[in-house]
């Protein structure tokens, strides 16, 4: 791959695990890349003269006398504005077929936005989906998970998300995506004539798992050229992070470690944490929004990977297929954005924030008419009334088919209000009731 | 611990931030060392020592780092620089000025003063020369933003002294001598307005530490009303993600009577600590005028900043908290969120193939914990003056489950608990705090029941306790309307369930985004307190349980018009005068 002046070549491997290998050697860096059978590996334990390896593509028919060189240096991305409508490996190498980038080669994995010198994100990034404009509105700069189920069209709806939203560059760190969903998105992509302005690293259900650990450091190293280099707006799409997570926790359990939750590494707090802080909003104008996927085992969300995520994410969006009008929705409950207080009524209008809050309430005192309906008991009139609007409001609102602009979505709530409430019910403020209360 | 000859080593091992290194002299448990890497040197505190190897744990990445890298001891342990021109600045976990860096990106290595060392300060002495002073006595005063910043004696120096010298009324840097004291023996000791403390280490010179005594308004009414926390008091907020955390504490640090405000940001998320950095600038101290940046000090180590530095960041937050005490100031200290720090303890003893307690916590993690939260409280100092250090933390449990190990241990440090519950989030009750499972200890006290009522109002715990049971009691009576059936029930079940609501509508439900309605002074409280009591206690005719819920439903709408509107304000009376008349209507 590359070489050294001076490049000193061991043959004995002293370990091999699954993951790992280990063998004696002198003069070498912690994080440093290397050579193993022509594999790529990372130095991920130094012990004395005992320097343990993470072997990317797994062990398989490693050789005890393996010829492995130290590269001297972390692993790296050749950055430039060729990147654009490319395809990449883990590895930062091409995928697609085109020639190699020809740019500026930088460390994967930089330090941190120093706090103060970060700006308070506060562009709203309109998606025409309602149920993410009124009532989980995003801001660049943002970081927010779908919580999705296996089985739901998480996917889909990012690209939808992705492709609507004005970012100058999207790009996508994709692990363990099938290479049905990898295709899936080339072709949305290229369909909407967006692939100029996209980026992919891939990692697809063929390639070994460690392999994903280098994606999402690829696509924000990729994503830190365009954001703080070219003052562009960037969207990183991370799916699935739940399949990180799952590397993490082979590589760990192979170096021995003492699992803590859900045999999950104990620091993985801090290495999800690490990826999406890349999240931020510079002074100069740029910008990196992530938009990623954990998808749920059954659901749960106690699990240690969409909790953990969840304390670090700037809130989270959850799908779930509505049996009344036969569409998924975007859940109403259980899905929030931290940063819309941020945007909703500065940049929308002044009645947002208090139509949204109220029109969820009532959103609730429909699904509590449902339950008692469940349960055998007589509806009251207001709970009738509740069911009916919410279906008009899951229908018109929620529904991820949905593309108007936030004006709108405003209008047809005070319209469902009108329809279905007196003014006492809905307890909106005052002067708001006065100026948009319709009829 | 000071020594003479500096201890050295190099490194012979590296996982993660973990580096063992090998010594050729005594190293003491949490000296602070720096290892050489380049041109840069990284700052790492010894952690445990095993024969010839210190363990230590680095505060920044080892990326790069070699084994035989040199090692160099400080003989100290993690210290924090204190003095004058500490509010309104913004540090990391290990007190770097954040400001002071250059460029966008953290640089590794990068350490910079915590202090303005040009900057002139107006000094007043207050001591006289032949005048008997021990560790943590007021020497002088200097302005700090408007609070009287008290230049001490240094608490490292034990037993007491003599002033010798001390400088006139004028303007002085921080480093100027200001003051010579001489011990029993004669030994000299020139002073300046700067000491260093290790954080590790709490400070201790005062002349008692009493039970907390008196009420600490912070403008919430499910707080203050319900259960108030104390000056000098601790309490701890758990909560699952999205249960509104974070809003309720950026509430309390706006709002609380303090003189002094300090977050910790521990691990959490930067676009959080940045709307600080936005909104303290702007936002005005609603009893001072001055804006609330000048009584505020920001320790931010965000969850991607190193694991190791989050562990101090608390440490860090508590000792300048501690030094504020000592001047006989008002400290509230807010720490979000204490899980963070409790998981980098778990990291590093993870690291360190400790046997792992629950849920791979370190054993000792109630202890770690306990220990920090007795370092807050109300003191009389050495002088009588008062100070205190009132501690509010955050508990992120992991899988909402309150039954882990961090809020377990918390729960038997903390006075107060604020559970914040999905339930109420999810159907936007804010601020989400579980009226039912939540508690202050405080009220169990005598001096503060006896505080309450000289300063509330002569049935105000009365008040209080009726309000609890009357939310219990709909509780109770909204569970068996689910299992019996709206009809199933008399009617008064349902007046029960509607008062229980009325008090969630007005008292305990408060919108934090609201210009009036997000912060409510006692008087206030007290006030529609009452009021709703007087509701509560009425009793009403009704013919129909659906009458019940309309009619109340526009009780609430009253009140709330109430709360969003100036108290006492005409709007406030017309609404007030609306709702009297619904009531008359409705009366028995």
């Amino acid at each position: 791959m590359e070489s050294q002046a001076f490049q000193k070549v061991y043959t004995k491997l002293t370990n091999i695990t699954k993951a790992t290998v280990t063998l004696k050697a002198d003069g070498v860096g912690y994080d440093e890349i290397a050579t193993v059978a022509g594999k790529l590996a990372q130095v991920v334990k130094i012990a004395g003269e005992d320097i343990t390896l993470q072997i990317f593509e797994g062990t398989e028919g490693i050789p005890t006398n393996a010829e492995v060189s130290f590269l001297g240096r972390p692993p790296q991305l050749t950055v430039g504005d060729e990147l654009a409508g490319r395809f990449f490996n883990a590895f930062g190498d091409p995928i697609d077929g085109g020639p190699a980038i020809q740019g500026e080669v930088r460390d994967i994995g930089s330090p941190s936005v120093n706090p103060v010198r970060r700006k308070q994100p506060s562009n709203l990034i309109a998606t025409g989906i309602a149920g993410i404009d009124l009532n989980n509105t995003l801001v660049s700069g943002q970081k927010i998970p779908f919580f999705a189920d296996p089985d739901q069209p998480y996917n889909q709806v990012m690209a939808l998300v992705a492709l609507r939203a004005k970012a100058d560059k999207i790009i996508l760190g994709g692990m363990g995506l099938t290479n049905d969903d990898y295709l899936y998105f080339k072709n949305v992509f290229d369909n909407a004539g967006a692939l100029d302005r996209i980026i992919s690293f891939v990692n697809t259900t063929e390639n070994p798992p460690v392999e994903r650990l280098l994606v999402p450091d690829m696509a924000l190293t990729a994503a830190e050229y365009f954001a703080v280099d070219k003052n562009e707006s960037v969207l990183v799409l991370l799916t699935d992070m739940t399949l990180f997570a799952d590397a993490l926790s082979i590589v760990s359990n192979r170096m021995d470690q003492i699992p803590s939750k859900d045999s999950m590494p104990g620091s993985l707090y801090s290495d999800l944490a690490r990826i999406y802080e890349k999240a931020v909003q510079f002074p100069e104008g740029g910008s990196i929004t992530i938009i990623a996927v954990t998808t749920l085992s059954g659901g749960d969300i106690t699990h240690a990977i969409p909790d953990n995520t969840g304390y670090i994410t700037e809130g989270q969006l959850f799908l779930r297929r509505d049996t009344d009008i036969g569409k998924v929705i975007i859940d109403p409950f259980r899905s929030l954005s931290r940063l819309k207080q941020l945007v909703i009524g500065k940049q929308t209008r002044e009645d947002h924030p208090q139509v949204m809050n109220t029109a969820i309430r009532l959103y609730a005192d429909a699904a509590n008419a449902r339950t008692k309906l469940e349960n055998g008991f007589d509806l009251t009139d207001y709970d009738e009334r509740t069911l009916k609007f919410a279906k008009e409001y899951s229908d018109q609102i929620l529904a991820i088919d949905v593309n108007v602009d936030t004006d709108t979505m405003l209008d047809i709530t005070w319209e469902l209000f009108g329809r279905h409430f007196k003014k006492a019910e809905v307890a909106i403020r005052e002067n708001l009731v006065e100026k948009y209360w319709k009829n | 611990m000071e020594k003479e000859n500096k201890t050295t080593g190099k490194v012979v091992g590296i996982v993660a931030n973990l580096v063992m290194v090998e010594v050729d002299g005594p190293v003491a448990q949490n000296e602070i060392c720096f290892i050489s890497l380049g041109d840069e040197e990284l700052m790492s505190e010894v952690i445990k020592v095993v024969g010839k190897i210190a363990y230590v744990q680095v505060f920044e990445s080892t990326r790069g780092l070699k084994p035989g890298s040199k090692v160099e001891f400080r003989g100290h342990m993690l210290e924090v620089t204190l003095g004058p021109g500490i509010l309104s600045r913004n540090y990391d976990g290990l007190q770097n000025d954040l400001d002071k860096m250059e460029g966008v990106f953290l640089k590794r290595g990068e350490y910079t003063d915590p202090l303005n060392r040009e900057k002139k300060w107006e000094f007043k002495p207050i001591v006289k020369v032949g005048d008997e002073v021990q560790a943590g006595d007021w020497l002088g005063e200097v302005n700090e933003n408007d609070q009287p910043h008290k230049i001490m004696v240094p608490f490292k120096m034990k037993g007491t002294y003599k002033i010798k010298e001390i400088v006139g009324e004028g303007e002085y840097t921080v480093d100027h001598k200001i003051a010579v004291v001489a011990n029993g023996d004669g030994t000299e000791t020139e002073l300046t307005m700067v000491q260093k403390w290790p954080v590790k280490v709490a400070i201790r010179d005062f002349k008692e530490k009493p039970r907390p005594f008196k009420l600490l308004e912070t403008g919430v009414r499910c707080m203050d009303t319900l259960n108030p926390i104390t000056e000098g008091g601790t309490g701890f907020i758990p909560g699952p993600f999205g249960t509104g955390k974070t809003v309720l504490q950026h509430a309390i640090s706006k709002q609380a009577e303090a003189d002094i405000v300090i977050i910790a940001a521990c691990g959490e998320r930067a676009n959080e600590v940045v709307e600080i950095f936005t909104e303290f600038p702007e936002l005005e101290d609603p009893r001072t005028g001055k804006k609330l940046i000048e009584r505020t000090i920001i320790i931010a180590n965000t969850s991607n900043m190193p694991v190791a530095a989050r562990e101090a960041s608390v440490y860090t937050a508590m000792t300048i908290g501690e030094y504020y005490r000592a001047m006989g100031l008002k400290v509230l200290l807010m720490a979000d969120s204490t899980s963070r720090w409790a998981q980098a303890l778990r990291e590093m003893s993870n690291r360190l193939e400790e046997l792992p307690g629950p849920d791979a916590f370190p054993m000792d993690l109630s202890a770690v914990i306990s220990n920090f939260y007795s370092r807050a409280g109300f003191v009389y100092l050495n002088n009588g003056k008062t100070g205190s250090i009132t501690f509010i933390g955050t508990v992120s449990p992991a899988g909402g489950n309150l039954k882990e190990p961090v809020t377990e241990s918390t729960r038997k440090a903390a006075r107060c608990f604020y559970g914040l519950s999905q339930a109420r989030a999810d159907s936007k009750r804010y601020p989400a705090i579980d009226p039912i499972d939540s508690y202050s200890k405080y009220l169990e006290y005598p001096e503060v029941q006896e505080n309450l009522t000289k300063n509330v109002g002569e049935f105000w715990l009365k008040d209080v306790n009726k309000t609890k049971d009357v939310l219990l009691r709909g509780k109770e009576v909204m569970e068996q309307i689910n299992i019996l059936g709206d009809d199933g029930v008399p009617i008064g079940f349902h007046e029960t369930f509607w008062k229980a609501e009325l008090i969630d509508f007005v008292i305990l439900q408060q919108d934090a985004f609201d210009k009036i309605d997000a912060s409510t002074p006692m008087k206030r409280q007290q006030y529609m307190l009452s009021k709703v009591l007087g509701v509560v206690d009425s009793s009403f005719s009704f013919n129909h349980f659906e009458d019940v819920s309309a009619f109340f439903k526009e009780v609430i709408n009253e009140f709330k018009q109430m709360n969003y509107s100036e108290f006492e304000s005409e709007k406030f009376k017309k609404h007030e005068k609306t709702l009297e008349e619904l009531l008359k209507k409705q009366a028995n």
